[in-house]
C-alpha cells in the first residue's frame, strides 16, 4: 500500500530489523523504575487521602516520626512555596498540588504525607501512624453534576479569561470554533440527527507502576532514576518544586513498561526527592496499582451532544458538538482538542464545537494517546452511522464524500496540507474484511479519526567510532520502537548497517533539552534530529575525504557509505569508507559527531479508518470482536513492523475502552475498582488478530516523509466498536464501555 | 498586512472581530502586534497558543517566518500523549 513513490531510495527505512533492546527485555537485563538500588536506600510510602473532597485540618505524625525505622517524613511543608520563580506558576501550581495536597484534599488517592523508612513494610506500618483530621466537604465526581448550579466549588477562582459569565466556578475553560453558518446548513438537509454520548475515564493501563530512586543533598545537588516518557520535564518539575536549580538535578530515564501519555507528568518523584533531602539518604518509592489507579493520571470523562445535518445523496450541510469534560481537580481537560479534532475528518461548510474543561473530585487527567480526541469521534461517528442507516447510504462511501482533502478548510481552522485520509477510504474499501460475509448476530462498524501530532524540542548528538561504529544519543526515552528506528534513519544517511549504531538514550546530564515522548513526536523530530546529526557528522567525513585527497571539499560526495569524488572533473579516487576516515580521525582533525537541536516545526497531522466486526451475545450483553482492521497513514513507515505495532496497541486499547474499562465512583466519592481484578483490560483471549495496512502519504515536514503514528491509532477504536456493537445489537449505543449489563438494559429498553 | 484567524472564543475579547490584520514578518511579531491591537488577547497568547501557517501548525516557534499572503489562523496550543 506504499505511496509514496520514493520508496526505493531507501536502503534501510522500510526494513524490519530485529529491535536492539530485544535480548535486554527478554532475559530481564533491561533495567525498569523499579530496578534500581543504592547504598543505604531507604523506602517512601505514601499516605493518601480516604475522602474525596476534604480540608485538612492538621498533620500530625509525631507517633511515625518516633518510630527508629522513619528517617524521615514529609508534607506539603516540605515543597516549595508558591509563588515559584516568574513564570512558574499556573501548570507548575497544579502539579504541585497534585503531587502533595496543601489545604484540601481534592479526590481519593490525593497525597497527603509521605514517610522514609529503612524498609518498604516499615514504611507501609508507619503511614498507619500518621494522624490526619480532616473536615469532609461536598463532592462531585461527574462531569455534567460538576456543572449544575448546586455543585460543590472545587477551587473559587480557577476559571481563566475564556468562561462565559455566569457559569459554575467549576467550569475553568472554554473553547469555540467553526465556521460557515450552522443554522443555515442545518435548514438544507434533508435530515437532521441530535443525540447524546457519555464516556467513563479510563486509564492508559501500563503494565510498569510509576517506580523512582531519587537522591538529593542539602548541598541542592542531586539525582534521580526513575520510570518516564520525559527526564527534562521530571527535571524541571522536581527542580521547581523543590526550590532547586534545574541543572544541579540529574535524571535518567529506566527503562519504561508503557506510558501511553501517563507518564508525561511527575507524581512520586519531587516526593522521593523530599524525602531523600530530609533523611539525607537516597529514597525509593514503587507505585502499588492501586495507588497507579487512584492517584496517577486517567483519561477525562465526557459527556457530548451531536448534531449533525445530511442531504439524501450523503453530503453533509451542518455540524455541531457540544463536548464536556471533566479531568479531575485541576484545569486541563482537553475539552479544546476533543472539539477540535471531533469533525477534523471532514470537509465541512458549516461546523461548530464547543468544549468544556471542568473540574471534579477526581485525579488529575494525563494524556491517553490523542487526549480528548477518542471521545469526541465516538459521539461524532455514532451519528454519522445513525445518519447513514436512516438514509440507505454505505457508511465508507458517505465518509469518502465528506473527507477532507488537500485544501479543505480544517473544521479548527487552516487549510490542510497534503493528507492521507481518502487513501485509508480507500484502501477500506478495497479491503477484503469490508465485503465479508456477516453471520447472524454479528455486526460492522466503521470509522475515521484525527489527530494532530507535535513537533517540539529536540536535542540528538552522534558520534562516530574509529572502528566505524556510530553511537547516538537521543533524549526521548523509548516507548515504541525508537531506538530501531533511529538506527535505521541513521544507517541510512550515514551507509553503515542497523547493527554497527548502538542508540542510547541519554541522560539529563549528557544532552540538551528534550520535550517529552508525546504527541507522537519522536519518530517524526527525534528522527528527523537524528538524520540532521547524521548529515552533520557526513559533512566532517566528505572535508577529511577531501583533505586526503588534496580536493575541494564541494567535490566530494557522500553514496552508500563512502566518500567519493563527486564528478569526473573532481579527479580519480576509489571510494573511502567511512571506516577508513575514522580509524584515523584523532590525528586527521579530531573525533567526528554531528549534532542537532531545534523544535521541528512540520509534524503533519494525521488520519486512520478503523473496520471492526463485533457479535453480542442477546442473553449475557457479552460482546465479542470478532475481526478488526486498522488503516492508518504513517506518511513513511521507518520499521514497519513497530508501526504495525503501534496500529494493533490503539486497536487492543480501544476494545478495551469500548467494552470495558472504566472508573467506578461510589456514592463516597472514592474508587471502587482499583486493580486489574475490577477494572478489566483485555488479554489476549479477548482479542482477534489486529490486521494492519499501512497507508505511505509522506508528510513534507520530514526528510523522509514521517508522520507520527502513536496517537491517531486510539481516536477511531471508540466509534467504531460502538457502531460495529449497535449494529449487531440492533439498538443505538450512546454510552461507554458498552459493558454487558449496559448492554442487556439497552436491548431491553429496545423491547 | 497579514489577516490573523481567531477562533471564535477570542471574539469577546475583540470587539467581535474573528479575523484581525497586522504587519508581522515573523510568528514571534504576530503575537506581539495582536496583543498590541488586542491587549486582552494577551491572556489566551500567555495560556498557550499555536500559529498554522498556510495549513502548517507551528506548535510553539517565535522566529518561523510569515510569508506575505499567507493563511494564518491562531490555534489553542496542542498537548499529545
Amino acid at each position: 500500500m506504499a505511496l509514496d513513490d520514493r520508496k526505493s531510495e531507501f536502503n534501510f527505512v522500510g526494513t524490519r530489523p530485529d529491535r536492539p533492546d530485544g535480548l535486554d527485555k527478554v532475559t530481564g537485563r533491561a533495567r525498569f523504575g523499579a530496578d534500581a538500588y543504592a547504598p543505604g536506600m531507604l523506602y517512601g510510602a505514601i499516605l493518601r487521602s480516604p475522602h474525596a473532597h476534604a480540608r485538612i485540618v492538621k498533620i500530625d505524625a509525631s507517633k511515625a516520626e518516633a518510630l527508629k525505622d522513619v528517617k524521615a517524613v514529609v508534607t506539603r511543608a516540605d515543597f516549595a512555596d508558591v509563588p515559584f520563580k516568574p513564570g512558574l506558576e499556573g501548570e507548575f501550581w497544579s502539579v504541585l498540588e497534585n503531587v502533595m495536597a496543601g489545604e484540601k484534599a481534592l479526590y481519593d488517592g490525593h497525597a497527603v504525607a509521605a514517610v522514609a523508612a529503612t524498609s518498604a513494610l516499615a514504611a507501609r506500618d508507619a503511614l498507619k501512624l500518621i494522624e490526619v483530621e480532616y473536615e469532609v466537604l461536598p463532592h462531585v465526581t461527574d462531569v455534567d453534576k460538576a456543572m449544575a448550579p448546586d455543585a460543590p466549588v472545587i477551587r473559587e477562582g480557577a476559571a481563566d479569561y475564556s468562561v462565559p459569565e455566569g457559569m459554575h466556578p467549576n467550569v475553568v475553560r472554554y473553547h469555540e470554533s467553526g465556521h460557515g453558518d450552522v443554522e443555515a446548513g442545518f435548514a438544507e438537509a434533508d435530515l437532521i440527527l441530535e443525540d447524546s454520548f457519555v464516556t467513563e475515564a479510563t486509564h492508559q493501563g501500563y503494565i510498569e507502576p510509576h517506580a523512582c530512586l531519587g537522591s538529593l543533598g542539602s548541598d541542592g545537588k542531586g539525582e534521580l532514576w526513575c520510570c518516564t516518557q520525559g527526564h527534562w520535564y521530571a527535571q524541571k518539575y522536581c527542580a521547581t518544586l523543590l526550590g532547586i536549580e534545574t541543572a544541579q538535578l540529574r535524571v535518567t530515564a529506566s527503562e519504561i513498561g508503557g506510558g501511553f501519555g501517563g507518564k508525561t507528568t511527575v507524581f512520586i518523584e519531587p516526593v522521593a526527592l523530599a524525602l531523600s533531602r530530609k533523611a539525607n539518604r537516597p529514597v525509593k518509592i514503587v507505585m502499588s496499582r492501586s495507588e497507579v489507579f487512584r492517584a496517577t493520571g486517567p483519561t477525562s470523562s465526557a459527556s457530548m451532544d451531536i448534531k449533525i445535518g445530511m442531504k439524501k445523496d450523503g453530503t453533509i450541510t451542518a455540524a455541531e458538538g457540544i463536548f464536556r469534560l471533566q479531568g479531575g481537580a485541576f484545569p486541563g481537560a482537553p475539552g479544546d482538542m476533543t472539539a477540535m479534532c471531533a469533525f477534523a475528518p471532514y470537509n465541512l461548510t458549516n461546523v461548530r464545537q464547543v468544549g468544556y474543561d471542568v473540574l471534579a473530585n477526581r485525579p488529575k487527567q494525563a494524556a491517553y494517546r490523542a487526549p480528548g480526541a477518542p471521545m469526541g469521534a465516538f459521539a461524532v461517528e455514532s451519528v454519522l452511522d445513525e445518519l447513514c442507516k436512516k438514509l440507505g447510504l454505505d457508511p465508507v462511501d458517505v465518509r469518502l464524500k465528506n473527507a477532507a482533502h488537500e485544501g479543505t478548510k480544517a473544521s479548527y481552522g487552516p487549510t490542510y496540507e497534503r493528507i492521507g485520509l481518502v487513501e485509508t477510504l480507500e484502501a477500506a474499501k478495497a479491503h477484503p474484511h469490508y465485503s465479508a460475509p456477516l453471520k447472524p448476530g454479528q455486526g460492522r462498524g466503521i470509522s475515521c479519526g484525527f489527530w494532530f501530532n507535535h513537533g517540539g524540542e529536540t536535542s540528538v548528538s552522534l558520534a562516530l567510532s574509529e572502528d566505524g561504529s556510530a553511537q547516538v544519543m537521543v533524549g526521548t526515552p523509548d516507548i515504541g520502537g525508537s531506538r530501531a528506528s533511529m538506527a535505521l534513519m541513521a544507517a541510512e544517511v550515514l551507509g553503515i548497517p542497523y547493527e554497527n549504531i548502538r542508540v542510547t538514550v541519554a541522560d539529563t546530564a549528557t544532552l540538551g533539552y528534550n520535550d517529552v515522548s508525546h504527541g507522537s513526536r519522536v519518530t517524526y523530530a527525534s528522527g528527523l534530529a537524528t538524520i540532521k546529526a547524521a548529515r552533520n557528522a557526513v559533512e566532517r567525513l566528505c572535508e577529511r575525504a577531501a583533505a586526503k585527497w588534496g580536493i575541494p571539499v564541494d567535490a566530494v560526495k557522500w553514496e552508500n557509505g563512502c566518500a567519493v569524488p563527486s564528478g569526473p572533473n573532481a579527479g580519480d579516487f576509489d571510494p573511502m569508507p567511512l571506516a577508513d576516515i575514522t580509524a584515523d580521525m584523532g590525528a586527521t582533525g579530531g573525533p567526528i559527531s554531528g549534532h542537532f537541536e531545534a523544535t521541528p516545526e512540520g509534524a503533519g497531522v494525521s488520519f486512520g479508518t478503523h473496520i471492526v466486526d463485533a457479535e453480542v451475545d442477546p442473553e449475557t450483553g457479552k460482546t465479542a470482536i470478532t475481526r478488526y482492521t486498522v488503516i492508518q497513514d504513517a506518511g513513511k513507515a521507518i520499521h514497519p513492523t513497530y508501526v504495525e505495532g503501534q496500529y494493533q496497541g490503539g486497536a487492543a486499547q480501544g476494545i478495551g475502552w469500548a467494552l470495558n474499562e472504566e472508573y467506578i465512583y461510589g456514592e463516597d466519592g472514592r474508587l471502587q475498582n482499583s486493580i486489574f481484578l475490577d477494572y478489566r483490560i483485555p488479554v489476549a483471549s479477548d482479542l482477534p488478530m489486529i490486521d494492519t495496512v499501512i497507508v505511505e502519504v509522506p508528510n513534507p515536514g520530514h526528510p523522509f516523509g514521517v508522520r507520527g503514528v502513536g496517537e491517531t491509532g486510539i481516536v477511531p477504536p471508540l466509534a467504531a466498536i460502538a457502531n460495529a456493537v449497535s449494529n449487531a445489537a440492533g439498538v443505538r449505543m450512546k454510552r461507554l464501555p458498552m459493558s454487558p449489563p449496559r448492554i442487556l438494559a439497552a436491548l431491553k429498553d429496545n423491547g | 498586512m497579514v489577516e490573523v484567524h481567531l477562533w471564535s472564543g477570542l471574539r469577546s475579547l475583540t470587539g467581535g472581530q474573528q479575523v484581525v490584520e497586522v504587519q508581522a514578518t515573523t510568528t514571534g511579531e504576530l503575537l506581539r502586534e495582536l496583543v498590541r491591537a488586542h491587549p486582552q488577547l494577551q491572556a489566551p497568547i500567555d495560556a498557550g497558543v499555536s500559529i498554522a501557517i498556510d495549513g502548517r501548525v507551528i506548535a510553539s516557534g517565535l522566529t518561523e517566518p510569515i510569508p506575505e499572503g499567507s493563511e494564518i489562523y491562531l490555534m489553542q496550543r496542542l498537548r499529545g500523549g
